[in-house]
């Protein structure tokens, strides 16, 4: 059973999300980072681009697998968490810690899930 | 073992080169490089000896039965390889007057006339060096087709979602967006999707035919039709051309425009993983757009040309030459009787092999299969914990280099077979032995497998450390 | 004929008989009767003997030249007897792309070994398994140069023009322009060159020495790129590195070029290599295979196939590249070579290349019409004038064993290697002088 925060916000594919004044942070969630495996790298956008909500910004690498991860939101990347360009294994050994991105100047939002319907998901897509 | 570098010994040289007999030149200081490169100097002993442990520390087709599949790895003639190294091959300038390389340009025009017969095209390029190359090629000349019909609206190229990921990555460097169809229960393309996927902006379809399932989709000429209603052009990847070779060709069954892989089907050998060579054939409406230049005879005397239309070069010079000169030595030996055999020979052994193992392994599809066939390992590894990569490394303790592993994607724990037809029935016998050996110790002790292999020259590589922190030369002064 | 099938007709009969099956054409029963092909319009299949006649003679047709002063692209360098006893070997010759690390550590420890030593001659940090030939990588190296405001290439009009056509093919399908910079004195005019740069040219290609043998002003042309943004791309003659400037110390971003040289013969044009290697900061970059060194299960040193997300078969059309199979043999080919021939040797391969060719050239310049066509320094080809018909030139040597220079625009390109000793260039002087004179 993955671990989910009861004080985030999450995505059906397996983002998590905070905000806080205005800005929004986007990690993957214990369950993406288990069935990714072993993350090895990790292709940031850089700041000041744009995001669109539903749309990808980044791909984790595993040793044989590329995924995608999508914006929750619409709006611009004020930063990206430079740290995992060098230890993509950061996201494997703490996910919650681990952010991807922030943004700002957010004018569009996904649905978002509370941690109880994100532990459905999961659990749905586990059986 | 150690790395070249590590056998290095100052000062240390061969005696190769004579001194040299006109004045040095001295160039400008600011030209020069400011320290030799860290080369590594060693006697010709020591370096034969290198080479040498390496060599026994490699498995080719040489080594043992090699049914890795979608390559085909078959039996690379020896001859072939004596007369590639003829020097009236090897010591010829590209750049040589026509008047001096009539032989050259004969081996060209031969083999595409060969080639052409046997995949129902009526031209070819010799150029594309590899598979992928071939591809890229092949989708320029369906681009270039349409732009000369002022039909710019057509930017999409079709690929079944059990294609070779070549196939998307080559539509997108062409110029072309991938739609991607969905197969159908059998395996083969889902007729319905196709229909859906066709339009006015579709460009063409990509297909090979055996599919990478190693199944003939015997609804290709409605596939072909469809996609030709719809304004598109068809292309075939010949990378399953090894099982249909003299029974069936791509132009008829619709295609447009076809590469073949010299180094699959045609007994070139893959070198560790090249040189190839991927000729593109096209239906004579698509010739003047080939790569320049072309052989063509005129009077007894083979000369190149560029053609009216052509789509400019894809490699510099006639491409993989000595490639070529091997895959004519293989089709000149086999002949009009020995090509249709040797396919046959490929999907009876495969068919053979697929017998063996089918009561005890789960095929992905229960149906009679061409030159290759592909197992899932779902149920085993639901089972026992063992999965596909588990009874792969196993394989390796026996001798046997294993079959393609998680391909096609859409096979889960996929193991993908293909004996080719240079294996004699008791090599077969021997490797379904071994696979339900491997069996057997997955079912009594699975556990066990996950520490396959036992006794090659290596464990399993840590190929997450490599990727997380690649170390991609030798570092020079550092402790390895 | 054969098919290099073992099996008997009778095996053959008793395993379709194990399948249920009558004949090998039922092995054929799904494809529509309608396609099937009756027969092939192909000749009989021959023996071994003679095959190896029908190929002996098809060799024999073609005139090999006992002094090669013709370059352009591809080069006739000595190839020393170790380089192709080591690549004969058939484990290396009939293995597969080294997916399973296990049974293949010879071809790609092999492959490590190239990839540093690549490293070592162009001064850079990074190299592939190599690509198809030089200019391929050429075409790989100005894609991995594009970012979102940033397409456009700009290449020295001094580049090998077969360079330019591939860069040209591929660059057009993909919709990235390409801006050929002015050429003067067979040379690249660096404030020319500036001219041509802009707010979204991604990078310029530039190859030093160049199609005319001439040395490039490589560090104002990087200046002036770096200046804008703008990444430089720079293509080697790989012997050249021997002893010139390298690509890393130029500051060139990416250095490719064409491998030939490098033990590899002639062969009317391949299989040759590319040579591709970059910056650490490009490494993802980088199209290909690439292998890295990591440890096994028992923490010993070994090599495996890595970064391999990037690739197309794990990317798909999200992959920068397509490459799939490279030309790891030749590479192997080029590792040995150079291990062969060590520092030493590499560098005087090039020392006595471009001596050669300065003595040619001097000699040359004794007979009226032959004169130099630039007064920049070259290395190992040079271009001059030619007072009459390049074309019958030519012919006139090819009795006397001599492959002339290649008539090109502006004259004849002439190139000298270690292996044109000062008596086979007197004796192309000599008669040169008599065509001239008759």
């Amino acid at each position: 059973m993955s671990n989910i925060p009861e004080e985030l916000k999450y995505t059906k594919s397996h983002e998590w999300v905070k905000e806080e004044d205005g800005v929004i942070t986007v990690g993957l969630t214990d369950y993406a980072q288990s069935a990714l495996g072993d993350i090895v790298f990790i292709n940031l956008p850089e700041e000041g681009d744009d995001v669109t909500a539903g749309q990808a910004f980044s791909d984790v690498e595993s040793v044989k697998a590329v995924s995608d991860v999508f914006s929750p939101v619409t709006g611009k990347v004020a930063a990206i968490n430079e740290e995992l360009l060098d230890n993509p294994a950061l996201v494997n050994e703490d996910p919650y810690e681990a952010w991807l991105i922030k943004v700002e100047e957010v004018s569009d939002t996904e649905e978002l899930m509370d941690a109880a319907a994100y532990g459905q998901v999961c659990a749905a897509e586990e059986a | 073992m150690k790395l070249l570098f590590e056998r290095s010994r100052s000062g240390r040289t061969e005696s190769l080169l004579p001194p040299c007999d006109v004045p040095l030149v001295e160039f400008d200081a600011g030209s020069l490089r400011a320290a030799p490169p860290r080369l590594p100097e060693i006697s010709e002993v020591d370096l034969g000896r290198h080479y040498t442990e390496l060599a026994k520390q490699t498995h080719g087709v040489n080594d043992g039965f090699y049914p890795l599949g979608s390559c085909t790895m078959k039996y690379n003639p020896r001859v072939n390889e004596e007369m590639a190294a003829l020097p009236g091959f090897t010591d010829i300038h590209p750049l040589q007057p026509t008047g001096t390389v009539q032989g050259c340009l004969e081996v060209l025009a031969k083999t595409e006339t060969m080639l052409c017969e046997i995949t129902g095209m009526d031209g070819m390029t010799l150029q594309p060096a590899a598979g992928a190359h071939g591809e890229y090629t092949g989708l320029l000349l369906i681009r270039r087709y349409h732009q000369s019909r002022g039909d710019t609206a057509r930017t999409k190229i079709i690929v079944p979602d059990s294609a070779h990921g070549t196939n998307p990555a080559s539509a997108v460097m062409a110029g072309f967006t991938v739609v991607s169809v969905p197969s159908n229960a059998e395996g083969g393309v889902d007729l319905d999707a196709l229909r859906a996927a066709v339009g006015p902006d579709t460009a063409g379809l990509m297909l090979t035919n055996p599919n990478t399932l190693g199944l003939f989709d015997p609804n290709i000429l409605e596939i072909t039709r469809i996609v030709h209603e719809a304004g598109g052009l068809c292309y075939y990847d010949g990378a399953n051309l090894n099982a249909i070779m003299g029974h069936v060709r791509p132009g008829d069954m619709g295609f447009d425009c076809v590469h073949v892989n010299l180094h699959k089907t045609f007994s070139t050998p893959h070198g560790g993983g090249g040189p190839g060579s991927g000729p593109v054939g096209c239906k004579a409406f698509l010739a003047d757009f080939l790569p320049a230049p072309r052989v063509d005879c005129k009077d007894g005397q083979y000369r190149l040309y560029t053609p009216a239309r052509s789509l400019g070069r894809v490699r510099t010079f006639q491409g993989n030459f000595l490639v070529v000169v091997r895959a004519l030595t293989y089709l000149l030996t086999l002949g009009k009787q020995g090509i249709p055999e040797a396919s046959a020979g490929a999907v009876l052994n495969a068919n053979y092999l697929m017998h063996k193992l089918a009561g005890a392994y789960q095929m992905a599809y229960d149906t009679p299969c061409m030159h290759e066939f592909v197992m899932t390992l779902e149920p085993l590894k639901a089972e026992t914990g063992v999965s596909a990569m588990d009874v792969a490394k196993r394989m390796l303790d026996f001798g046997i280099h294993p079959p393609t592993m998680y391909f096609p994607l859409i096979v889960h724990e996929a193991l993908m077979v293909e004996p080719t037809e240079t294996e004699s029935p008791e090599t077969l016998d021997e490797a379904a032995e071994i696979f339900l050996r491997i069996l057997d110790e997955a079912k009594a002790d699975g556990a066990s497998l996950h520490s396959a292999p036992r006794d090659c020259p290596i464990g399993r590589p840590d190929e997450v450390r490599a990727a997380r922190t690649p170390v991609l030369r030798y570092e020079f002064g550092v402790a390895q | 004929m054969g098919s290099y099938i073992p099996a008997t007709g009778e095996e053959r009969s008793r395993m379709l008989a194990e399948l249920g099956l009558q004949s090998a054409d039922d092995l054929y029963a799904v494809v529509p009767e309608q396609v099937r092909v009756k027969e092939l319009d192909l000749p009989d299949g021959l023996s071994e003997m003679e095959v190896r006649r029908k190929m002996t003679a098809l060799a024999d047709q073609n005139t090999r030249f006992s002094s090669v002063f013709r370059g352009a692209g591809a080069y006739r360098h000595y190839i020393p007897s170790i380089v192709k006893t080591v690549t004969s070997k058939e484990e290396f010759v009939t293995a597969y792309t080294p997916y399973q690390a296990e049974i293949s550590q010879g071809v790609l420890q092999s492959i490590f070994e190239y990839q540093t030593q690549m490293c070592e001659l162009t001064g850079m940090d990074v190299s592939n398994a190599s690509v198809y030939d030089g200019a391929v990588a050429a075409a790989e190296a100005v894609f991995m140069c594009q970012e979102r405001r940033r397409s456009g290439v700009v290449v020295c009009g001094t580049a090998d023009p077969q360079v330019l056509e591939v860069v040209q093919t591929y660059c057009e399908s993909r919709s990235v322009p390409v801006t050929v910079a002015p050429v003067q004195d067979c040379a690249t005019d660096p404030a020319a060159l500036e001219a041509a740069l802009t707010a979204t040219t991604a990078c310029v290609y530039v190859q030093s020495p160049n199609y005319y043998g001439v040395l490039e002003d490589v560090d104002a042309i990087v200046a002036a790129a770096h200046a804008k943004g703008i990444k430089v791309i720079m293509g080697a003659n790989p012997i050249s590195l021997g002893l010139l400037k390298t690509p890393g110390e130029y500051g060139a971003d990416i250095a490719v070029g064409e491998g030939q040289p490098l033990g590899l013969p002639l062969s009317f044009g391949g299989p040759y290599l590319g040579y591709m290697t970059c910056r650490r900061e490009l490494m993802r970059k980088l199209p290909g295979r690439i292998v890295g060194q990591t440890t096994d299960a028992d923490g010993n040193r070994c090599f495996v196939l890595t970064l391999q997300a990037r690739e197309q078969h794990i990317r798909r059309e999200k992959a920068s590249s397509n490459i799939c199979s490279n030309e790891a043999l030749c590479a192997m080919t080029a590792s040995v070579y150079l291990a062969a021939m060590g520092p030493a040797g590499l560098r005087r391969a090039a020392e006595n290349s471009a001596a050669h060719a300065h003595y040619l050239a001097a000699e040359l310049a004794k007979i009226p019409g032959f004169g130099l066509r630039s007064t920049k320094p070259f290395f190992h080809e040079f271009l001059t004038g030619c007072p009459i018909d390049p074309d019958a030139l030519c012919r006139a040597l090819e009795p006397d064993g001599i492959l002339a220079g290649l008539p090109v625009e502006g004259g004849i390109l002439w190139c000298c290697t270690e292996l044109n000793s000062r008596e086979e260039i007197d004796t192309l002087v000599k008669r040169i002088r008599e065509v001239c004179a008759q």
